[in-house]
Order: structure tokens, then sequence, then C-alpha cells
């Protein structure tokens, strides 16, 4: 545990140094903002669909930007040579890169509380706000954005380029994303679309969006995150097999 | 305690696909003892002391350090080796104290004592003046130290570095050079290098490694007398020709007679090869005197680690 705390603060203090962290930070404060802000006077209504609607399309490009450098740079640099002969085991290496990721991602989310909150001030005190979307929405986006954090992590630790564990991530997590979407699932065989409606990545988000919070969902995320982060530490160890 | 051997080596071969990076090679480093590792680039060097330091695994044979196999109980060596890696890598954008304490708190130092420890590198590597900067403003040179204090802060037993001094300047080598000296007397150290003065310089002993095989393990002085079985003899002196060099052929330690040189004034130079590991000087002279050649040179190749390396690193490629 302390050696995932370590790797994590290491990780975690990295983030804060380097102004790409911030410049992410703004970029997505800015796009949510904007897509929140265009439709909501228009439609008249206290939701925040717009917002989790396209979140899922927003982080198929972000959260690879964020895990890109998480290896490749270790790799880049030669330092994995000096990490890896740490007495360290290679899980808890995979574990505080991935946390350090996640808090870097949770403190983003965080940070657009001003719409829900414009929900809630300026909306017909009468009729109120529904909690749930918005509860289940903020839920959704961290178990999805975890889940490309796990698939992103797990691409930056198959190359020293941090150019191409971006693009790679991107692949993965659209991959999986697409399959449950409707785009797929009417060209394929009838009897494989609730396999790939239960693979994909955003049937799940939209569930958990609409504030339905199903454990099954939550599971399936869970279990996307160990998956990844199960290959990353196999691929970690790859050198050992080479 | 003096005689215990901490770091054992036994068959030990690693393939990278089709070429044999390290082939079959077995040694120990007893307690206490600096090794010098010897090799063109590319013979093995680096690929060795990554097994060692629990990088990569062996394809077979079996290596222990600190008592503990570098595959079963590779945490435990890990917590008494600190590692120098090759080019020195180090992360660029992080401070020189929060990288420090990264180590020490990796490396099981109570949190209390941190600081302190990383206080005491910082003295121990000359960093002062640095600290306040990230590493990737530093120079080779500090940079280099930052390296050393993040091999040494957990105290290690046993130290690997990998080309410790290459890129640096003169001077810089110097203390650095003294700076591993000053902190090795009670530990065991590897340092891999193809600057053989450093060998004769900081080394207790050498192996010489090409192609993947070990060529010569010994003491810098072993080295060089194994390389002397072939170190030629220069003689000049005047006398008939023919007559001094069957003569000197004749010779119980002398191998071959060839004339280099001779000069219309009678004096003619002389080279010759004595056999393996004897030396025929004093024989030489005792014969001038007998035959009453006046004998202006008698001298010895020079021979220096380098002739060795040369010699053991070349000529397997020529068969």
């Amino acid at each position: 545990m302390a050696n995932i705390y370590q790797i994590f603060k290491k990780e975690f203090r990295s983030y804060v140094n380097s102004p790409a962290a911030y410049i992410f930070i703004i970029v997505f404060l800015v796009l949510t903002s904007w897509i929140f802000f265009r439709g909501f006077f228009l439609i008249n209504q206290a939701v925040l669909r717009d917002f989790f609607s396209l979140t899922p399309w927003l982080f198929l490009f972000f959260i690879p930007a964020v895990s890109m450098r998480l290896w490749a740079e270790e790799k880049k640099l030669g330092t994995l040579e000096i990490l890896m002969t740490l007495p360290i085991k290679d899980h808890e290496a995979v574990l505080g890169k991935f946390f350090a990721a996640f808090a870097l991602l949770t403190v983003t989310i965080a940070l657009t509380f001003p719409l829900p909150l414009t929900l809630v001030t300026i909306s017909d005190p009468n009729i109120g706000v529904d909690m749930g979307p918005i509860v289940g929405g903020y839920l959704g986006m961290l178990l999805l954005g975890a889940a490309y954090l796990a698939i992103g992590l797990f691409a930056s630790s198959l190359t020293e380029n941090q150019i191409v564990a971006f693009i790679v991530g991107v692949t993965l997590s659209f991959v999986l994303f697409i399959i449950g979407e409707p785009i797929v699932l009417f060209s394929i065989p009838s009897a494989l679309v609730p396999v790939f409606d239960f693979l994909g990545l955003g049937t799940h988000f939209e569930n958990i969006s609409r504030g339905v919070i199903d454990t099954r969902d939550i599971v399936y995320y869970l279990s996307v995150i160990a998956f990844f982060l199960f290959l990353n530490i196999r691929s970690v160890e790859r050198r050992k097999w080479a | 305690m003096q005689d215990q051997r901490m770091i054992k080596v036994r068959n030990m071969t690693k393939r990278f696909g089709a070429t044999i990076a390290v082939n079959n090679i077995s040694f120990d480093v007893r307690q206490g003892e600096i090794l010098g590792f010897l090799g063109p680039n590319g013979a093995g060097k680096t690929t060795t002391m990554k097994i060692l330091t629990c990088y990569l695994p062996a394809d077979s044979g079996s290596v222990e350090v600190a008592g503990y196999d570098v595959v079963e109980n590779s945490l435990e060596v890990r917590r008494r080796v600190g590692y120098l890696p090759e080019n020195n890598p180090l992360y660029l954008d992080t401070g020189v104290v929060d990288y420090l304490l990264f180590v020490a708190a990796i490396r099981g130092i109570p949190s209390g004592k941190r600081l302190k420890k990383v206080k005491d590198m910082v003295g121990i590597c000359s960093l002062e003046r640095e600290i306040k900067k990230d590493i990737g403003e530093l120079s080779r040179g500090y940079r280099q130290r930052v390296g050393l204090a993040q091999t040494l802060i957990h105290d290690p037993d046993i130290l690997v570095m990998d080309e410790p001094t290459s890129g640096l300047d003169p001077n810089q080598i110097i203390e650095i050079r003294e700076m591993i000296r000053k902190i090795g007397k009670e530990k065991t150290i590897i340092i891999s290098t193809h600057i053989l003065p450093e060998v004769t310089a900081m080394c207790d002993r050498a192996i010489i490694i090409n192609d993947g095989v070990l060529v010569a393990d010994g003491t810098p002085e072993q080295l060089m007398r194994k390389g002397r079985g072939s170190i030629n003899i220069f003689v000049k002196l005047n006398g008939p020709t023919e007559a001094v060099q069957e003569k000197l052929n004749d010779l119980a330690a002398v191998e071959r007679v060839s004339m280099v040189s001779s000069e219309p004034s009678g004096f003619s130079r002389y080279e010759v090869k004595p056999r393996e590991m004897q030396d025929p000087s004093e024989d030489i002279f005792q014969l001038a005197v007998a035959n009453e050649w006046t004998l202006t040179e008698l001298s010895r190749e020079h021979v220096s680690l380098e002739e060795v390396f040369k010699q053991l690193t070349t000529k397997d490629k020529a068969t």
C-alpha cells in the first residue's frame, strides 16, 4: 500500500508540475460548459442531458491524452529501469499510476460543479431538479473515465512513443465504445446483439446517467478496469519474456 | 565475513532472439570487493548488470545476489542493491529533493528520517548548490551525482554501476571516482567501463567479457602478467649479427629472435619474443657480458591493460 501511495504521489506531482494537465482541465471545462449552455436556454429544461451525452466522446480523446505519458515516458527516459529495480511489485507501480491519473480525472470532473449548481439555482423552485440523473451522470462519468484510463494506461505500456500510446488508446477505447452503439448493433447477426450491447462501454453509461444505478453496470465497469490493469501488469512484465 | 560471496553467477546465459548476449558466464564477487567489468560495446556487460539487478531474467543458469536468487527473491535482492543504469536515466521534470525523497520512501526509509537522509546524500554528493532545481536543468556532472545519490540513499551492501563516468569531463571523472572509492570501502561494487585506467585505479579485480563470453578474470596485475607472455623485449648491441641471433635463440627462455635494424657502426637492434610467462632479460645481459658485446638497450615493450584488452577481445574474431 505504501508503495502504491508513493508512486501515486510521484505521478500526481508530475501532473501538477506540468502545463499539459492545466491545459487539459481548461479545455475540458470550456468545451463542456459550451456544450451545456449551447442548448440550455433553448430547451428550457433543467437537465444535464447534453452534457452527459457528449462526455463519452470528449473522454475518448481527453483521457488517452492524460494516460499516454505514464509508461511511455518512463520507457523513453530509461527511468523504467530504475523504477522496476526498486523494491516494488509490478502491480504496485501499475495501480499507483492508475490512481494518479484517476485523481486528475476526478479533479477535472469535480470542477464542472458550476453546471449542476447553475441548474439548481435558476430552475423553477416549484418543479425542482431531478437529482437522480445528475448524480448518476457524474458516477457514470467517473466509471467510464476510469475504464478509458485503464485502457489508455495499458496502451501507454506498449510503446515508448507517447503519440503511439495516444492513438492506440483512442482506438481501443473507440472500439470498445462503438460496439455497443446502434450503428454496430444494426449490422451484426441478431444473436450477437445482446453480447455486443453488454460489452459496449457506452450502453452502461446511458443506463447510469439516466439515474438508474444498477450493480450490473458498476460491476461491468470495474471488470473492464480490472481487465486492462491486469493486461498492464502483464505488459510491464513483458520485458522478462522477450 | 570477509570471504563471503555477495554475488554468485553460475552458467548464466541470455539470448535476445537469435543473438546470444551473455553466453554461459560464471563468476563470484566477494564482500567488499570492487570488480571492474570490462569489454567492448555490445559485449554483454549491460545485460549482465540488468540480470543482477532483477530488471531482466537470465534464460538459464543461476544468479544469487546477497544470498538471494534474483528470480525467486527478487524483492529481497532489489532491497540490497543500489543500481545506476547505463546513461543514468532520471525524471527530468522532477526537483532534485523531490526525486530523492521519492526514492527514499520506496526504499523503505521511515518518513521521519527521509529528509535527513536526503540531506546527508546531498552533502556526500556535493549537490548543495543545485537542490532547488529540477533535474532537467542540471549539467551532466550534477545529474550524475543525483544518480549516485539515488543509488546510495538506502546504504546498500551492493552497488551495480553501469559506466558511471561515461560522458563526463576528466575532472568530473576523477571526482566521481573519488566518491565511489570513498563510499565503496565497505561495499561490494561492480562497475562496468571501457576506460581501462579506471580499472587499474579503482578495482581490486577485473573481468573481461567479449561477445558474451568471459575471457579473463583476475586482479589488474594478473591480467597484465597474462598479457606479458607475448610482450617482446628489445635488445641493441654490437656483435656479429648471425652469431648474436643464434646465441639469443639458444637461451631457454627465448622463443624467437628477429633483427629489427642494423647500423653501420656495428650496432644492431633485435626483437626477442620470450616463451610464455618467462623473462629472459637477465640471460640476455649475461650473454652480452660473456661475449663482450656492448649492450646499449634492453627494454620491454610497454605493457598496459589496453594491450591485454585488445589481445583478449580481438583474437577470437580472427579465428
